[in-house]
């Protein structure tokens, strides 16, 4: 139930115009949700990707997701994760600011860069496989 | 959480109160069996450190155990803190109060709180709460430190946005990466943690879960740590004491 209403309220939330003139770069997206300390996603979620006992249970699998999502949803996934749930647990990969007492290394600094994302979103929407 | 609740309910018809879970119970079997037998308990070089410390007097002053005779006269202390210092009113935890004992009453330097030393009274004053259930004082001074601390721990915070009851309420027991999350108890501090290959303090515990959610750590003498201090141990109120803990 509380899924379905998640995936109906997600379908209605897109961003459709990449937030930058290149193109992303699926290899690159890769190994950012790979890499934990650069994109923190296997923290949370698990994936068609090595390693599975290292992986987080406290978000959807990853597998299958280019299939599920758009890549203009999966973009408003990461640039806004509350404007689909309110209460989400993901943070916005593109807020650099509003985050109380970010980390000093961390401060005014977005965690991906716009082309991050952009090659994350590319590497999603690869993702076709449940 | 919830289902175990409405089962409490179920069973006694009487106000339902969720049992806090230790984090030893999502530590394994085998850091579990290193908590459960002393010898194999790496907490208790510290622990013996500590007993050694507690007869050793400041130069020009007093032993702990002058004043205060065996180190067994400490059973419970641990198990109530933090709490308000009579004298002044002020709450502290088991290390401010230990260094309150170091000015007032041994004309002797403070110990630095994640020190070997304090670690190691800590360690052994601790010890003799084993078993006895945590509780600690919620009226006077304390009555606010806590209300603080529940309200830091439901606050968001650092680049990830993340509060502490968002894992350890909602999420216990689910995976962050290749951890348990666990309900993030107080009874077992200090605490070996086989990741630090070292004993360490609650506070220190609590900076590594802020650092984890990119957050500016408290500093170690910071009210935000007392306070937080003083919600885990009430939340975690019951648990049976643990120092020295043992996880992963
Ligand atoms: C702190 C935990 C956390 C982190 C870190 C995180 N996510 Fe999420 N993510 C979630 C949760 C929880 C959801 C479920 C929807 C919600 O509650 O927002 C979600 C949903 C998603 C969705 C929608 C999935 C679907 O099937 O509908 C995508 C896509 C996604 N995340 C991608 C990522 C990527 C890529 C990263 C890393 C760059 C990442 N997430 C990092 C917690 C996280
Ligand atoms: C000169 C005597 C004296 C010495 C030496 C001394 N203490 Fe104390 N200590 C006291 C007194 C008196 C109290 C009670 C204070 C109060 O309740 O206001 C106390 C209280 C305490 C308490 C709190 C007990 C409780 O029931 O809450 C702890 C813990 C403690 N001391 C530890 C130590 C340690 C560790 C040392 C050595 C590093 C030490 N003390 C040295 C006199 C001493
Ligand atoms: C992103 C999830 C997350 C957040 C947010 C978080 N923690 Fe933790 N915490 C963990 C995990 C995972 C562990 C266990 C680590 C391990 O076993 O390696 C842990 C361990 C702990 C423990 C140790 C429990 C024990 O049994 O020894 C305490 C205490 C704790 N956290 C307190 C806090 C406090 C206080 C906050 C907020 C300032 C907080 N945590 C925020 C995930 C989190």
């Amino acid at each position: 139930m509380l899924a379905l209403a998640l995936s109906s309220a997600a379908a209605a939330q897109t961003m459709d115009v990449p937030l930058t003139a290149v193109p992303g770069e699926p290899v690159r997206g890769r190994a950012i949700v790979t890499t934990r300390p650069l994109g923190l996603c296997l923290l949370c979620h698990a994936g068609p990707f090595p390693d599975r006992h290292l992986h987080g249970s406290i978000a959807p699998d990853l597998a299958g997701v280019g299939a599920r999502l758009t890549p203009g949803e999966i973009r408003m996934r990461l640039v806004d994760p509350a404007a689909s749930n309110p209460e989400s647990i993901m943070p916005s990969y593109r807020r650099a600011a509003g985050a109380l007492r970010p980390g000093r290394a961390f401060q005014g600094k977005p965690i991906l860069s716009d082309q991050a994302i952009e090659d994350v979103v590319a590497f999603l929407a690869t993702l076709k496989e449940e | 959480m919830r289902a175990a609740a409405l089962l409490a309910l179920l069973l006694f018809a009487g106000p339902a109160v969720a049992q806090p879970r230790s984090g030893y119970w999502d530590a394994g079997p085998q850091v579990r069996a290193m908590q459960d037998d002393d010898t194999a308990n790496p907490g208790f070089l510290w622990v013996e450190q500590g007993r050694a410390a507690w007869q050793a007097p400041p130069p020009g002053g007093k032993a702990c155990a002058g004043c205060h005779g065996d180190i067994a006269a400490m059973r419970g202390v641990a198990a109530r803190y933090p709490a308000a210092d009579p004298a002044s009113g002020a709450p502290v935890d088991l290390a401010g109060r230990i260094n309150l004992c170091r000015a007032v009453n041994q004309s002797a330097p403070k110990l630095a709180r994640e020190g070997a030393e304090m670690l190691a009274l800590a360690a052994a004053i601790g010890v003799e709460s084993r078993g006895l259930p945590q509780r600690i004082a919620t009226d006077g001074p304390m009555a606010s430190v806590i209300a603080r601390g529940e309200a830091l721990f439901r606050t968001r915070m650092g680049q990830l946005n993340l509060s502490c009851a968002q894992c350890h309420e909602a999420r216990a027991g689910a995976r962050l990466g290749g951890a348990v999350i666990p309900e993030g108890h107080a009874n077992a501090y200090p605490e070996y943690r086989l990741e630090w290959q070292t004993i360490g303090s609650l506070a220190r515990r609590i900076r590594a879960c802020l650092t984890g959610v990119r957050a500016e750590p408290f500093a170690a003498d910071a009210p935000e740590m007392l306070e937080l201090e003083a919600w885990l141990a009430l939340r975690g109120a019951g648990l049976p004491m643990e120092t020295p803990g043992v996880r992963p």
